[in-house]
Order: C-alpha cells, then sequence, then structure tokens
C-alpha cells in the first residue's frame, strides 16, 4: 500500500457512538487495531493465529450476520449488539438452542459452532433431511465452520484512478486453510474476478454461485470524483458513505455465502482470494468496457434467446414444480422488496420533516415572551431533534436489514434459475447427441445393407463414439440433475434460516428504537407539566 | 381543549350561579353537509330555559363570527377566529372506492380498509369537534360575549338559523375590507408613533410570533402527514407478506404470517400517533395562529381608533383656530378621546388574558401530546415484543 493511503472515516451518515458496542468487537479491535492505517504483514497476523476463538465472541458474532455490517463500519451493530445484550440477558437459553439445530444443517450460514454444545438433536431447523448426502470429495463435517467479515474500506489511488480497498478477515478451522485465523486486502474488482471464475467452474455442474456485488456506476463515479471528508449530502440521497456501507456489506454476504456451500469453500481459488496476501492480478476481464466484456454480453444476449426459444421436455415433475415455485417466489419477493422501499423513502422523508419542526420550535420558543413555555418549547425542540435522529437510524435499518435481504434474494433467485438452465443445455446436448447417434446409426444401416465395407468401418467408428458421447451427456445431466437438488435443499434451508433470523433482527431494531422513543418523551413530561 | 370553555363547577353537573357551559355532544356527517349538536347548561338570567339542545350547521358557525367581526361594539376585544371548514373529502373518497372495489378484495382485506377508514373518519371528527367546542368556549367564558344576542339564539333557537354563505357580493365586499385593512395597516405604521410602551412591544412580539406559529404549522402538518405514509407502507408490505406466506408452504409461512400481522398492528399504533400529534400539536399551533392573527386586528383597530382620535384633535385645534363650531369639534374630540382610551383599557386586558390563554393551552396540550406519546409508545412496544417472543419461541421449538 502506497504512503498516501487515506483513512476514510465516518462514511456513515448517523454517527453511531461506538461506545455502545459490547462483546466481541472490542476484542476484535483489540486484534486488529494495528492493522488500522495498513494492511497486516505475515508477522502480525500470526501474532493470534493459533489462539483459539473465545466462545463468548462467536455467540456475539453469531448474530451480527447477515446484512448487518461489523465493528469498524459502525451501522446496524449497535442495534445488533444491544439487543444481543438485552435479549442474551433473558434468552441465553435461546442462543444455544438455535446453536445446536443449525449444526444438523451441511452450512451454518455466517455462523460458527460452538464445538463442546454438540447435541444430536434429530429435527434441524430448516432441511427435511437432517443430513444432506455430500459429494463423494468433499467429507461433511458439522463441526467445520469459515466466517469472512469486510471491513475498513480506504480509498486509494488519485484522480480517476482512486480506488477503494476493503480488509477481508477469515476465521476459520477448516484444515485445507494455512491458518485459523487471517487478513487481507482486496478491491472490487477482486471479488468480481473471483465470483466470474467460480462461477465459469461450478455453474455448469449445478452449483447455485451466489451473485456478483452490483457495479454501479453511479456510486463508483462518484468515490473517483469527490475529495476525501465528502460525506454528508442531502438527507434521502445515497452519499458516498452509504454507497461504501452498502458495497461493504453486500462483499460481506457475498463471501459469507460461498464460504456457506460445503463444494465452493474449498475451491482454490477461493481459499486463495481469502489466503493470499499480496495484490491479486488485476482481473480485466471483468472491467464493463473490455474485450471480455462485450464477448460476454453477446453470450448473454445469446443466452436469453436460447431461454425463451427452447422449450425443455420435462420428465421429472420435481424440475417442473420447483422452477414454478421458484417463479412465483421470485415475484413475489420482488413485490415485497418495492413496499419496503417505499418504507425507507417515507422514514427519510419523516426524519427531514421531523428536524425541519424541531427548528421551527427552536424558533418558536425564542420568539416567545413567557420564559416558562419558551423553556417548555425549546425542550420540545430538543425532544423533536432526537426522534429525527432515531427516525434517520431505523431508515437505515429498514435498509440494510429489510431491504437488503429481499434485494439479495431476488439476486439469488436469479443464480438458482441459472442453475436450471444449465441443467437445460445439458439436456440439450443430450437430446443432441442422441439424435446423432440416430442418424449414425441408420448411416451404419445403410452401409451394412449395401455391403460397403470401406465406409463401414468409420460408420461403426462414428457410432460407437457416439454411443459413448450420450453415454457421457446423459451422466452430466443426471449429474448435474442431482447437484441442483441437493443445492435447492440447502438452498431452501438457508433461506429459511436467513429469513427468520433478519427479519427478527429487524423487528428487534424497530423495538429498541421505539423504546428509545419512549424514553425522549417521559423524560419531556415534567417538563411540560413545569410550565407556570 | 383549546382554552377553557366552562367556568369552574361543570364537572360536578352542579352548576353555581351565572355559569354557562357549552358543549359538542355529538357531530354528523351528511354529504358535504356536517353537523354538531350543541349542549348548553346555564344558569344565567335572561335564558328561557336552563339547559338547551340545538343542531348547528358549520356554516351556522361562520356565521355567528361574521356577527361579532362586524359589531362595532366589540372593536376593543380579540374576536375569536372561526373554526375551519371540516374536511371529510379524502375520507369520502376512500369510502367511494370502497363501496366500488367491494367485489374486487377478499373478505379479509374488505374489513381491513373499513376498520382504517373508520379510524381516519374518526380522527377527523375528534378534531373537528374540539375546535368547534373550543370556538364556542371563547365565547361562553367572555363577561363581554356571552350576553351578546346573537350567540344566545344561536345557543338556544330550536330551529335552523337559516344563515346563508356569503354571496359573491358580501364576499368581494370583505375581501375589499380586509385589502383595505392591509393598506391602512401600512400607512399606519409608517406614520404613526404609539406613545404606549405596552401596545408598541406587543405588536413587535405578535407579528413576530404570528409568522413563527405559521412556519410552525407548516412544518407540523408535513411532519404528520409523512407519518400517516409511514404507517401506510407498513400495510403494504404486511400484505404483501402474506402473499408470500401462500407461497412460502414451509416454515415460512407461520413465520411470515406473524411477522405481517405484527406490522399491521404497528401500523394502527404508528397512525394514531400521527392524529393525536394533529389534533394535539398541529391544532394547537394553527389556532393561536389565528388568535394571534385576531389580536394584530384589535392592535390595529385601536391604533385607526388612535388615528380618529388624532385627528378630532386637529379639527378641534382648526375650529378654535378660526372660532367656528368650536362646541361641535369638542365634543366630537371628547367622543373619540373616551372611545379610545376605552378601547386601549379594554384591549389592554385582553393581551393579558390572550397570554394567559395562550400558555394555558400550550401547556395542557403539550403535556396531552406528551401522555399521549407516551401510551402509544407503550402500546407499540407490546406490539413488537410480543411478536418478538411468539417467534422466538417458533424458533427454539
Amino acid at each position: 500500500m502506497s504512503d498516501e493511503v487515506d483513512t476514510v472515516q465516518n462514511l456513515n451518515v448517523p454517527e453511531i457512538d461506538h461506545s455502545k458496542r459490547n462483546g466481541a468487537t472490542d476484542d476484535e479491535d483489540d486484534i486488529f487495531k494495528s492493522a488500522m492505517e495498513s494492511p497486516m504483514t505475515d508477522s502480525e497476523r500470526t501474532l493470534h493465529g493459533d489462539d483459539e476463538i473465545d466462545l463468548n465472541d462467536d455467540d456475539d458474532d453469531i448474530d451480527s450476520s447477515v446484512g448487518v455490517s461489523s465493528s469498524q463500519s459502525g451501522l446496524p451493530p449497535d442495534v445488533n449488539h444491544d439487543i444481543n445484550n438485552d435479549f442474551a440477558k433473558n434468552h441465553v437459553g435461546d442462543n444455544h438452542q438455535t446453536n445446536d439445530h443449525s449444526k444438523q444443517d451441511q452450512s451454518k450460514p455466517y455462523e460458527e459452532e460452538p464445538p463442546q454444545n454438540r447435541q444430536g438433536t434429530s429435527e434441524g431447523i430448516g432441511g427435511s433431511k437432517p443430513q444432506i448426502e455430500e459429494d463423494d470429495d468433499v467429507p461433511s463435517d458439522p463441526s467445520q465452520y469459515i466466517k469472512i467479515s469486510v471491513t475498513d474500506p480506504q480509498k486509494q489511488g488519485e484522480g480517476m484512478s482512486t480506488f477503494i480497498v476493503y480488509r477481508v478477515t477469515t476465521r476459520t478451522n477448516i484444515a485445507l486453510f494455512r491458518r485459523k485465523e487471517f487478513a487481507v486486502w482486496r478491491r472490487f474488482s477482486d471479488f468480481l474476478g473471483l465470483h466470474y471464475k467460480i462461477a465459469e467452474k461450478y455453474l455448469k455442474k449445478g452449483r447455485i454461485v451466489p451473485p456478483a456485488p452490483e457495479k454501479n456506476m453511479i456510486g463508483t463515479t462518484k468515490i473517483k470524483m469527490s475529495g476525501q471528508g465528502e460525506n454528508a449530502g442531502p438527507t434521502g440521497t445515497m452519499t458516498q458513505g452509504d454507497f461504501v456501507e452498502r458495497r461493504r456489506a453486500s462483499l460481506e454476504r457475498f463471501l459469507n455465502r460461498v464460504g456457506s456451500n460445503p463444494v465452493l469453500r474449498v475451491d482454490p481459488d477461493f481459499r486463495d482470494f481469502l489466503e493470499i496476501d499480496t495484490d491479486l492480478p488485476k482481473a480485466t476481464s471483468t472491467s464493463a468496457f473490455s474485450g471480455a466484456g462485450v464477448v460476454r454480453l453477446f453470450n448473454k444476449v445469446g443466452e436469453t434467446v436460447n431461454k425463451i426459444s427452447y422449450r425443455m421436455d420435462e420428465a421429472d415433475p420435481w424440475f417442473e414444480e420447483r422452477i414454478q415455485n421458484i417463479e412465483a417466489l421470485e415475484n413475489q419477493l420482488r413485490k415485497v422488496h418495492t413496499s419496503i422501499e417505499l418504507l425507507v423513502a417515507y422514514r427519510r422523508d419523516l426524519a427531514a420533516a421531523t428536524g425541519n419542526f424541531s427548528k421551527s420550535a427552536a424558533i418558536l420558543s425564542n420568539a416567545e415572551e413567557h420564559t416558562g413555555l419558551a423553556r417548555a418549547l425549546a425542550q420540545l425542540s430538543d425532544v423533536e431533534d432526537k426522534v429525527e435522529q432515531m427516525h434517520t437510524d431505523q431508515a437505515n435499518s429498514d435498509y440494510y436489514l429489510f431491504s437488503e435481504l429481499f434485494r439479495d434474494y431476488i439476486s439469488l433467485i436469479g443464480c438458482v434459475k441459472d442453475v436450471f438452465h444449465e441443467r437445460v443445455k445439458a439436456y440439450q446436448t443430450l437430446q443432441h447427441a442422441q439424435q446423432t447417434l440416430n442418424k449414425k446409426r441408420e448411416a451404419k444401416a445403410k452401409l451394412e445393407l449395401q455391403v460397403k465395407t470401406d465406409k463401414l468401418a468409420q460408420a461403426r467408428e462414428e457410432v460407437v463414439e457416439w454411443e459413448a458421447k450420450v453415454e457421457r451427456s446423459q451422466a452430466e445431466f443426471d449429474s448435474i440433475s442431482n447437484v441442483i437438488k441437493k443445492e435447492l435443499e440447502l438452498f431452501e434451508t438457508t433461506r429459511v434460516k436467513e429469513f427468520k433470523k433478519v427479519i427478527l433482527k429487524y423487528l428487534e431494531s424497530l423495538l429498541t428504537h421505539q423504546q428509545d422513543l419512549l424514553k425522549y418523551w417521559e423524560a419531556f413530561l415534567p417538563e411540560a407539566k413545569a410550565v407556570v | 381543549m383549546l382554552g377553557s370553555s366552562t367556568q369552574p363547577g361543570r364537572s360536578d353537573g352542579e352548576l353555581q350561579e351565572n355559569t354557562l357551559s357549552v358543549e359538542i355532544s355529538d357531530s354528523l356527517s351528511e354529504r358535504e353537509k356536517v353537523k354538531f349538536t350543541v349542549i348548553t347548561k346555564t344558569t344565567l338570567p335572561g335564558f328561557e330555559k336552563p339547559e338547551f339542545k340545538v343542531v348547528r350547521q358549520h356554516e351556522e358557525f361562520v356565521w355567528l363570527q361574521d356577527r361579532f367581526e362586524e359589531n362595532e361594539e366589540y372593536a376593543g376585544y380579540i374576536i375569536p377566529p372561526a373554526p375551519p371548514r371540516p374536511d371529510f373529502d379524502s375520507s369520502r373518497e376512500k369510502l367511494q372506492k370502497l363501496g366500488e372495489g367491494e367485489g374486487n378484495m377478499t373478505k379479509e382485506e374488505f374489513s381491513k380498509m373499513k376498520q382504517e377508514l373508520e379510524a381516519e373518519y374518526l380522527a377527523t371528527f375528534k378534531r373537528t369537534v374540539a375546535m368547534h367546542e373550543t370556538f364556542l368556549g371563547r365565547f361562553a367564558c367572555h363577561p363581554v360575549f356571552r350576553n351578546d344576542h346573537n350567540f344566545r339564539v344561536f345557543l338556544s333557537y330550536d330551529e335552523e338559523l337559516s344563515v346563508r354563505g356569503k354571496n359573491k357580493k358580501e364576499f368581494f365586499g370583505s375581501l375589499i375590507k380586509s385589502f383595505g385593512q392591509s393598506t391602512d395597516e401600512v400607512l399606519l405604521s409608517a406614520t404613526q408613533k404609539d406613545v404606549d410602551e405596552f401596545f408598541d412591544t406587543q405588536r413587535n412580539f405578535l407579528i413576530d410570533y404570528h409568522s413563527h406559529l405559521k412556519d410552525g404549522t407548516g412544518k407540523s402538518d408535513k411532519m404528520t402527514n409523512i407519518h400517516k405514509n409511514v404507517a401506510d407502507s407498513y400495510r403494504k408490505i404486511s400484505s404483501e407478506l402474506l402473499q408470500l406466506a401462500t407461497i412460502d408452504s414451509n416454515e415460512l409461512e407461520k413465520f411470515l404470517t406473524k411477522v405481517a400481522e405484527a406490522l399491521e398492528k404497528a401500523r394502527k399504533v404508528e397512525y394514531r400517533v400521527a392524529s393525536d400529534e394533529e389534533l394535539k400539536l398541529s391544532d394547537t399551533l394553527r389556532y393561536y395562529m389565528k388568535d394571534t392573527s385576531a389580536a394584530k386586528n384589535l392592535l390595529y383597530r385601536r391604533r385607526r381608533c388612535l388615528a380618529n382620535y388624532e385627528t378630532a384633535n386637529k379639527n378641534l385645534d382648526k375650529a378654535r383656530a378660526k372660532n367656528r363650531e368650536v362646541g361641535a369639534a369638542e365634543q366630537a374630540q371628547q367622543e373619540a378621546c373616551d372611545k379610545f382610551e376605552a378601547m386601549s383599557a379594554k384591549a389592554k386586558e385582553e393581551l393579558v388574558d390572550f397570554k394567559k390563554r395562550r400558555v394555558e393551552a400550550f401547556k395542557k396540550n403539550l403535556i396531552d401530546l406528551t401522555e399521549l406519546e407516551i401510551k402509544h409508545s407503550k402500546a407499540q412496544i407490546q406490539v413488537l415484543s410480543s411478536a418478538i417472543q411468539s417467534l422466538k419461541d417458533e424458533l427454539s421449538v
């Protein structure tokens, strides 16, 4: 990293009181404080490499996952950790029970297993089958975990070549990784490169590959154009800080989703991405304007035409049902997402309007000739100011927790549909192979009748060749069909869990803010009564 | 209520001497017309009966205010501002839509919308009843106004007052009158100097205060309107989640249904918060903005009176100089002087009373507002906690 690294502080519009954070995050601060300004060197990293992760950290971390930033970027974590502690005090039992149940599933999205709490409960939360049969290559060990956090966005470079790097920290006990805890610096194009490689390898086999984090030309340009410290924008619009936070959170979710797939998580490219502490080779093929990009665009168009025009003869009712179900799900998720976006917009407006009213009340209080009333009005103005802040915080929860959950799943379902399409393509290949085989057999038969021995040998060879091809295509088709079935079950299990967890968290944020609101008004009541 | 409408002793039902209590017990919206049932209880002499019950339309309230406004004898008092026209338009539109769409909706949706509409109607009713009641209360308390003939007719006459709204000519007439007043005011403020410090400070204060109240009212209205939008969006999310639950026939179905129900309950509470803020905060600011305006009008009238007094003085001087019609001029001057001094005295009382009334009203409404905010907040906490608890219980089953 160059000397010109400028730490981007206070990226987020609301000032979060970091002293409210509890538990794991404080530890995290200590562990990585030395790496704040510059990426970790090898020696620093290995300092804590062999330490067992403190179990208490796990409990807190378990709840600080999907769509929620980790400590450094400071948005919903406050909500998280306060709630964790409130509810942890009352529901310690529940926390542990949740952990137990999740062990039944292969992947524990963003969760770590405290190894000693294992109990053999037969009912998992999601998934009808407690143990999902895994592919031969990857052993299924429920005690394995991998948790990744993306933090510390920092600007690098100058002018039009400005970009942001993120610190990617991994904690894992999977043996294939060289260490248990390590961190690297990555930029956005690195993530896209990783996604590209994984999609290329695994999509064809039927694996659901989590969608790549969105490119956003507007946001990227804003970062390149603006100077440092430019955080505040007009309320209700996407500020630079919002953009970075949103991207950071979505990058984190992306990596953890890959990490939760037992096959993808041990992929060498994925491991390199997480582990290699030098800069990765620049992924130019992911750039929007590259030659590879144009080729990809063409391919995409071709695929879309294929998707529309080709009708597969579906023999398996399971698939037929699932495709319909997925389509219906996607439609409805979109509707929910739209209505949530509306809520976010209105709530931001409400915050602004409350702020304006607060100012107006302050002015009124100054003009008021009766001193007692003037004081009460000034305090009303204060209350409304706090209420404004609360509305802003709530709008952020609305967005980062609720809205992003649905947006993520809309993209994920897009990936599921991609995988279904891969199967259709495999079927097409199989069809084509079979048709060709039939033709070759006919040709051979004709030749046999005509007794033309010279061409006959070749025809026999071709028949054998195509028989083999048909066999291969059939095997591939069957394989992808099976893989998809497993992936889909995994997907559903994860979806159920994630929805429950995040929505619950969202409701808890509504509750916390409401409790704050109560405090403000209760404090004001004696003031109002004191007017003489 | 804004300002007290009754003398002490009302609550016991035992009326002391010289009490006049006015309340609106009921209200009805019939197409374009809104009617109020006014109940009067009194021990004052001059009333035929101790109790009256009449039904009055909004237009009749406006008529009453005009009578006071026009009456020269009351020039020295602050004339209570008329209550705003009840606005049920948006509710009526929704009712129509509901009726038209009845066939398309499910039974649940229909009853939900009906409930929402009822809540809206109720909130609007509350506000308009409060404002009409406050209006009448001002007259009932006022030592001079309460004896006004028109007021008594308003309270006691059994049948419709057959008032008509202003016709075009009268409407333009009053418009021109108010223009005239504004220009006159400008003239007076340029040429006249008020020797009395009390009135001078009051005038500056009222002008300032009025503009701030106007600003505050506008901002408060905007805030409560957006708050209603937020509540509305909860409803949309809730219904979409219910739809999602039917598609998700696995474990998410129960979960999402519970969430949807919680959001629907939360919506109701949020709506109540918004409408109570309207009632206690926005409406208070709005009322006192108008009352401040009425006080400003009083000061204007006084200054006009002062100008007349000064003119009478000049005339007297002129008459004395020419030694013609001195007697008449003297008398005119004396009258003008008496008039002015009487008016000044009344005005001073009124302004002192205005301040007292204002402070009391603000205090009461701020307390009411806060208590309602606390009540609704607790309700919301209850909704959310029990939903969260129920969902968590499900998780750990």
